[in-house]
């Protein structure tokens, strides 16, 4: 280490910092959505990854028209991308929650298959509609690049960005849920549906917002991932794993847990890829996981819930 | 009466020849032969394997437009992979046993290769196999159209070396057979001939999209080259995530040995801008051939089409079938085999320049460096000369 000047060792601990808080906001984008579609209505959804691939497609559209047709407008279209990423992805999801969903309310292994199933369906509609190979839409300039507090530290402006949208997001949906009294039906329903309905509750229309706002969830955390990966038919399933890995680690039907998860999750990856190989890191990360969840399988936090 | 005696005597000598070349168990008639096509259509391999399957379409139909092979026009049966190892198996047994294809131009990864091997090694069938791979294979029933590993690999090294003056290394590959290989022959050449220095070695789970930790790790060791072969959704990541730390082709020396035309798709241009790629072939290469090729496959495939490394070589499968078989005079597995061992068929036509068969089942062929720009084209910056296939080298392994 003695090659190193003290700066140099400070601009890398720093930055090494900023990776982890930009896998941890990643995580928590990619999860909120399932978790609260798990935690609130008892849903597993298998096409969890899917309604991330269409927010991913929105944008890649949306980039490709205003490329093509107002050349102007490349450097604003992502945050439109975004708002219409929840737009589509949430009426897509509200329609799958009416064609399919309801109707397994009481068959929760169903609801797995079936999601499941969807998933594969929508994976074959990407790959009909835009081709088997990945395409990336083109980033407005003020996403690119990096920002450098000083001549050493170089933070990734997209990490900055996606990191931005979660915070926001999160706050959103604690808002939503914890303020408001929408979220206050959606807690009720979730602790006792049949009081809530004898109390006036549409449990019914509880239900399918409550899904069609995880898929809107989703589909924002799509647009968000398309500044740092790329989109492909089958994008969504190399999520998926990790998205529940977040969701139960971190203890169903609680947004606390999420969040505590996701950080505890990225902290603990980002921390040990740096000094063993990233594969190892996963190894320990997801053996450490397991063990946790033997001794403990409710997951981190937990609410108690009246079956 | 003799111009009617010559006709039938020709017609005679005709079926003669014919009745030898249609003798040979396989689904060969007097007028067509079949081939059977097999890549993985569907799935996350679909998005490499298009481009291999476009090429051996349009090779097949030249093939055709040309007259055929013995008189014979080459009809395809093509089956999908699926991106399922166990699947590339099967579908292998049955074009050969069903079907009884003459020849089979398929597989794109490593582990579907070795999941078909034993079904064409057991019904002595005859597959061309298109992508640059790790070598340590030769089998008596597979034709190896792309680079084995020393060939794509030595000859880039030794590039950066002398014209990059670079001594130390970060090798990191996307965890599987492939890349391993590659590294450990990578780490030998690099240690024991250019006399440089590894200074790190990383691997990561295929569709790992998250490169924070590594990119630091990279930062602290300051390599002199970045040495890269991270494969599928993963290299896109890679890319775009070094573009935003601010790891730039202008400050870093960076080579891989995994991103051709049709990855920049998904990469974006803007990401690779100034990085290098070592391949043996690249869609820019400026010779005739190629320029017929570029313009022959947009027209069957489309103007937005691309074609990197694997596509072009996939297109060499039946234009060395072809070689081989006419030499043969027969479609006979063994026949065709027993000539392209002799280690002489050369296709002075091939898009990349000109590659000769050598007996090991390998081409010879030349290893280029190129630097990618904005547009998603290459420039090649390197040839080297043309270099003898070694898929087991000594001292690498």
């Amino acid at each position: 280490m003695s090659d190193y000047t003290t700066q140099e060792l400070i601009s890398i601990f720093a930055m090494q910092g900023f990776a982890g808080f930009s896998l941890f906001s990643v995580l928590l984008l990619m999860a909120l959505g399932l978790a609260i579609i798990f935690g609130q209505m008892g849903v597993i959804n298998m096409a969890h990854g899917e309604f991330m691939a269409v927010g991913a497609y929105t944008t890649y559209l949306l980039s490709a028209m205003s490329e093509q047709y107002f050349p102007a407008f490349v450097q604003y279209y992502f945050i439109f991308a975004i708002i219409l990423s929840f737009i589509i992805a949430g009426l897509l999801g509200y329609l799958a929650e009416f064609a399919l969903i309801r109707h397994l309310y009481k068959r929760p292994l169903d609801t797995l298959l079936a999601t499941w199933g969807l998933s594969l369906i929508m994976q074959q509609i990407f790959r009909s509609v835009f081709g088997a190979r990945e395409v990336s839409p083109t980033l407005p300039e003020w996403l690119l690049g990096s920002y450098q507090p000083t001549e050493t530290i170089d933070i990734p402006l997209n990490g900055i960005f996606v990191l931005g949208l979660t915070a926001f997001v999160t706050l959103g949906v604690f808002i939503l849920m914890y303020r408001s009294t929408w979220g206050l039906r959606v807690r009720a329903t979730t602790q006792n549906r049949v009081m809530s309905g004898a109390v006036g509750i549409n449990t019914k229309k509880i239900d399918r917002l409550t899904f069609a706002l995880g898929c809107g969830i989703a589909g924002i955390a799509g647009a968000a991932f398309t500044t740092i990966a790329s989109t492909g038919p089958t994008t969504g399933s190399l999520y998926i794993v990790d998205t529940f890995m977040v969701v139960v680690f971190g203890g169903a039907a609680s947004l606390f847990g999420t969040i505590a998860s996701a950080f505890s999750i990225a902290q603990a990856q980002s921390i040990l890829e740096f000094f063993i190989s990233g594969s190892m890191a996963k190894v320990i990360t997801l053996l450490t996981i397991v063990v946790f969840l033997m001794m403990r399988p409710e997951g981190l936090f937990s609410i108690k819930v009246r079956k | 009466m003799g111009a009617v005696l010559g006709v039938s005597m020709t017609a005679n000598i005709n079926t003669a020849v014919a009745a030898g070349v249609n003798t040979t168990g396989l689904a060969v008639t007097d007028k067509t032969v079949k081939v059977g096509i097999l890549h993985s259509l569907t799935g996350t391999m679909a998005i490499s394997e298009t481009g291999a399957q476009e090429a051996e379409k349009l090779a097949i139909k030249q093939i055709n437009e040309s007259g055929g092979i013995l008189g014979r026009q080459i009809e395809y049966i093509q089956e999908d992979g699926a991106s399922d190892w166990p699947t590339f198996a099967e579908k292998s047994r049955k074009l050969l046993v069903k079907d009884k294809v003459a020849a089979v131009f398929g597989c794109w990864t490593s582990a579907s290769r070795k999941a078909a091997l034993p079904v064409f090694e057991k019904e002595n069938g005859l597959l061309y196999y298109p992508t640059f791979y790790e070598g340590l294979e030769q089998s008596h029933n597979v034709i190896y159209t792309g680079q084995e590993a020393t060939q794509q690999i030595l000859a880039g090294l030794d590039w950066v070396a002398k014209e990059k003056k670079a001594k130390t290394f970060y090798l990191i590959g996307s965890d599987y057979i492939w890349p391993r290989t590659t590294m450990k022959i990578a780490r030998k050449h690099i240690e024991k001939v250019l006399g440089g220095r590894v200074v790190g070695e990383d691997y990561k789970p295929l569709g790992n999209t998250q490169f924070g930790s590594t990119i630091n790790k990279i930062r602290l060791k300051k390599p002199d080259v970045i040495y890269a072969a991270v494969v599928g959704g993963s290299n896109v990541a890679w890319f775009k995530q070094l573009k935003a730390a601010g790891i730039t082709g202008k400050k870093q020396t960076l080579l891989t040995l995994s991103v051709t035309e049709d990855e920049v798709l998904g990469i974006g241009g803007q990401n690779l801008k100034g990085f290098y790629s070592v391949m043996k072939y690249f869609q820019s290469q400026t010779n005739s051939n190629n320029m017929k090729f570029v313009k022959e496959f947009k027209k069957m495939h489309g103007e937005d089409s691309v074609i990197g490394d694997v596509t072009q070589a996939a297109y060499l499968g039946p234009w060395l079938w072809k070689a081989a078989v006419e030499r043969a005079g027969s479609f006979d597995v063994d026949k065709v085999v027993a000539e392209s061992e002799k280690g002489d068929i050369e296709l002075k036509t091939a898009p990349e320049g000109y590659v000769k068969l050598h007996k090991n089942h390998h081409l010879w062929s030349k290893t280029r460096v190129a630097q990618w720009n904005e547009d998603g084209q290459a420039t090649v910056v390197f040839e080297s000369d043309l270099i003898e296939p070694n898929p087991f080298p000594k001292g690498y392994q």
